[in-house]
């Protein structure tokens, strides 16, 4: 059966093929809710139990049809750092949203002393940055073989799993080397790199051996890449991951351009042999002419970036340094938050640490990544205030200032419905440092004394311990 | 005779064959079908002599099997309009040569299905006045931050920018509230500085801008500057008409600015069709740095791109990012841990990726400051331009799989 766009899939439909008992079992009031969650993708088929009833078997089979995503998702790896790649329902994120964000693995090789290699691993592992209250990490392993020796390559593979429970990737050209590491990571579910047109028949033995997902490559070829695929769904190896080659610099057209017709066939042109996840290798910018470490860092960086916005859903990157990850993780973790949902977050009076009636009031936008940012700076530096946090429609201050969405009108308003002026018993208010050009307006406006603040919250702790209390006006 | 044919002519000489024979073998044999349905009655293969039922395995082809890939090519009914910027002598201004935007007729960089009309142009800020700038920003333009005219120099001769952005910050009231005139001469300045377009950006005030572009305006009659920018708030200052009359007169573009918000963006257009050609219009859907909303001007500008294609002609106009917001970003400037860099790499990079995601969403024109930043976009320009596309070495594809790799940055 032909796959359906998810746009064009209805909940009535959806609704026909769930047992109408309206049992609410799932948390939802009545089938028909559930169903339009279903066909957004916010809930899973599994959270209705009766569908797991023999008598609903042609039901489910039907349902799973229907909703299945025209992007296979495949698992890689066991247990609670496993991952699920691809998944896809459309080409561009505003047309629903993408789900299962890009896999990003950092790449170690066996011609390291064991010691080193767990040392990066763990340094990988345990990458970490709060960025609005999510902590950005990578996701897996890429295990190379440059020794091409099985002994070193299982040796190595027993050592990342040592010093670390992560998702991997094992890779190689060698059937021979690969076994020996599967041999040692089967029952983690690595990913296998890779199967291409000289190995092809060793590799789907492995894949199918050790019951473990498969990269196919064919390097800017995507008849070698469906060929691949359709000999293997023959074998009935479905957990298939394709690699259409990366190739930095001057290479790039083409590889967007392979990223760009994969998708497309598999979403626009229900090409079901193109229908699996990506793997992006930016990690080739290493392997080219270029030698100085930065600069391959740098360009490793960019072709990240060019492939999350691309359609990768697996990225095996090289450089480990915060300044080149940092970009990479920001853009995954944006690239895949919900388009449908607002970012904003309500507006009113939030109070930190123990406010007495001297404390600062603050003033900020509604935009979740402002507020965020702001809260976080308060936080730390371990300031006791108010902040009113005022409607800018979601938008940063900067943005809302310009767009007139944070206005005087709109600060004596926030002021007014916060209460704040029942909680201090002194009336200075302090303005974000983007917002300075409404000082003179807001003082007006509000009948308070206006302080213009620091342009950047985490100026904030100074800010305060040197202006407040704030002298006679 | 397609499969389906061929099945129902043999059908009935297999079925009698099995019956006869029990079993068949074909030896040399294919076939290849896109679809094969085979409808058996069951009970029509009772298992021979008793023997176990076929395995449930499917058979193992030891060949590759063929699947060619046949690329589509997708047209579009609508086209983004194309904006010439700067004006030659022959044109009646005094620029080295004019930039045309805009013209695109497919998404950008997606299939690479047919030539890029107009390749997108960067073009590098220059400030009129002292603003704070994070010191890794402002760090290659030390020297000349006094002197727009010396910095728009450098910009074009020591980093190639093929057009410059002068901001007249000093004409904000908050600032120094620099008199329209004294903008004006600053514009004059970098004119006869350098001979690369003009971007002229202003203070943001809607009432002040207005005086400020009404008076560049004319004093750079001819010269098709692009006015940076006009804004709703101009509407509801009722200075809108003032700017857009004085950009038609003196044959100038228009910068129509508005925040993340499509239908707004098409509001605007529509007043300013009321004034001047919507040839001399150019978007600027508002870009936010990577980290603090990015994923919402990408989106925006995908939306945006995608309507004009489908045919929305008051989306059709090219657009602009200004990428130097990049650094509103705290992790592009702040110090950080050692394993996070310092600011003249981190920033650079913030600025060059938010640059590249907005290249990819379509954007025509950028508006940056780093030359780091900047010669990175540019590479990525170049690649992604060339046509035919550049040949790759698919021998060397998979070299980061088995090669020893340079050192870790």
């Amino acid at each position: 059966m032909a796959k359906r766009s998810i746009t064009e899939t209805s909940p009535i439909e959806v609704y026909r093929l769930l047992p109408r008992t309206n049992c609410a079992e799932c948390g939802e009031p009545n089938c028909m809710a559930f169903a339009t969650r279903l066909v957004n993708r916010e809930l899973a088929l599994e959270s209705c139990p009766p569908l797991a009833h023999p008598e609903y078997a042609e039901a489910l089979a039907a349902l799973e049809a229907l909703l299945a995503p025209p992007v296979r998702a495949v698992l890689i790896g066991t247990g609670d750092r496993e991952c699920t790649i691809g998944g896809k329902y459309v080409v561009q994120r505003h047309e629903f949203t993408y789900h299962n964000p890009t896999a990003c693995a950092i790449a170690v090789d066996d011609s390291a002393p064991l010691d080193v290699l767990q040392a990066r691993v763990r340094a990988a592992d345990s990458f970490s940055y709060n960025y609005i209250g999510r902590d950005l990490g990578i996701d897996a392993i890429a295990v190379r073989s440059t020794t091409g020796d099985p002994a070193r390559f299982q040796a190595a593979v027993e050592a990342v799993q040592q010093a670390c429970g992560l998702p991997l990737i094992l890779c190689s050209p060698d059937p021979a080397v690969l076994r020996s590491g599967l041999v040692s990571a089967s029952d983690r579910r690595p990913l296998i790199h890779a199967a291409d047109r000289t190995n092809w028949q060793e590799m789907g033995g492995l894949a199918l051996e050790f019951g473990c997902p498969l990269v196919v490559s064919a390097p800017d070829d995507l008849s070698g890449l469906r060929s691949l695929v359709r000999t293997f769904l023959a074998w009935g190896i479905e957990d298939l991951v394709l690699d259409p080659g990366t190739f930095p610099g001057a290479g790039l057209a083409r590889t967007l351009r392979n990223f760009a017709r994969c998708r497309h066939a598999a979403i626009r042109g229900e090409d079901d042999l193109l229908g699996f996840p990506l793997l992006g290798a930016p990690i080739a910018a290493f392997a080219g002419e270029e030698m100085d470490p930065i600069r391959c860092a740098f360009d490793e960086a960019i072709t990240a970036s060019a492939l999350l916005s691309r359609y990768a859903d697996l990225l095996v990157l090289q450089g480990t340094a915060g300044w080149s990850l940092l970009p990479t993780l920001f853009w995954r973790f944006n690239l895949y938050t919900d388009p449908r949902k607002p970012v904003a977050v309500e507006a009113g009076l939030r109070e930190f640490g123990s406010p007495d009636r001297n404390a600062p009031v603050l003033i900020t936008a509604n935009y979740a990544l402002t507020y965020f940012t702001v809260e976080s700076d308060i936080k730390s530096a371990n300031l006791s205030c108010y902040l009113v946090v005022a409607d800018t429609g979601g938008l940063s201050v900067e943005s809302a200032v310009a767009g007139r969405y944070f206005s005087a009108a709109g600060i004596a308003e926030a002021m007014a419905s916060s209460g704040i002026a029942d909680r201090v018993d002194h009336r200075v208010l302090v303005i974000p440092g983007l917002a300075a050009r409404l000082s003179g307006e807001a003082a007006e406006a509000t009948g308070w004394r206006v302080l213009v603040g620091p342009k950047d919250s985490s100026g904030l702790g100074p800010y305060l311990k040197e202006r407040w209390p704030p002298g006679p006006a | 005779m397609n499969g389906r044919d061929l099945v129902g002519a043999l059908g009935p000489e297999l079925l009698a064959l099995l019956r006869s024979a029990g079993r068949i073998e074909l030896e040399g044999f294919s076939l290849e079908l896109d679809e094969l349905e085979l409808r058996l009655p069951l009970g029509a293969f009772a298992p021979v002599n008793g023997g176990t039922p076929p395995s449930p395995v499917p058979e193992r082809p030891d060949q590759l099997l063929p699947a060619e890939y046949v690329p589509s090519r997708t047209t579009y009914p609508g086209r983004i309009r194309e904006v010439v910027l700067g004006a030659t002598r022959l044109d009646g201004g005094s620029r080295g040569r004019s930039l045309t935007i805009g013209g695109a007729d497919a998404p950008a960089f997606s299939l690479f299905d047919r030539p890029v009309v107009n390749l997108p142009v960067i073009s590098m800020d220059v400030f009129d006045t002292r603003v704070p700038m994070p010191k890794a920003l402002r760090a290659p333009f030390e020297e000349v931050r006094d002197d727009p005219a010396e910095w728009a120099r450098l910009n074009v001769n020591r980093f190639g920018a093929r057009a410059v952005t002068v901001h007249l910050l000093s004409t904000d009231p908050l600032i120094r509230n620099a008199s329209p005139r004294e903008a004006a001469a600053t514009v004059e300045a970098v004119l006869q500085a350098v001979d690369v377009p003009l971007i002229v950006g202003g203070c943001g005030d809607p009432r002040k801008d207005a005086d400020v572009f009404k008076e560049v305006a004319a004093m750079a009659s001819g010269e098709r500057l692009l006015l940076n920018s006009v804004t709703l708030d101009m509407a509801t200052a009722k200075t809108l008409e003032t700017v857009a009359r004085a950009a038609a007169e003196h044959g100038h573009n228009l910068l129509a600015f508005t925040g993340l918000e499509l239908n707004d963006a098409k509001e605007l257009n529509r007043r300013l069709y009321e004034y001047l050609p919507p040839e001399q219009i150019v978007m600027d859907l508002t870009t936010v740095a990577l980290g603090y909303g990015l994923e919402y001007s990408f989106s925006i500008h995908e939306r945006a791109r995608h309507a004009a294609l489908m045919g929305d002609a008051e989306l059709q106009h090219p657009t602009i990012s200004g990428s130097t917001n990049a650094w509103a970003a705290r992790e592009a400037w702040m110090p950080m841990p050692p394993t996070y860099g310092g600011p003249e790499l981190r920033g650079p990079l913030w600025e060059a990726e938010t640059a590249l995601s907005l290249l990819l969403a379509g954007v025509d024109i950028f508006m940056m400051s780093h030359p780091a930043a900047i010669g990175a976009l540019r590479r990525m320009i170049n690649a992604l331009c060339a046509w035919p596309l550049e040949e790759v070495a698919e021998g060397h594809a998979n070299d980061w799989v088995t090669s020893p790799l340079g050192g870790d940055a």
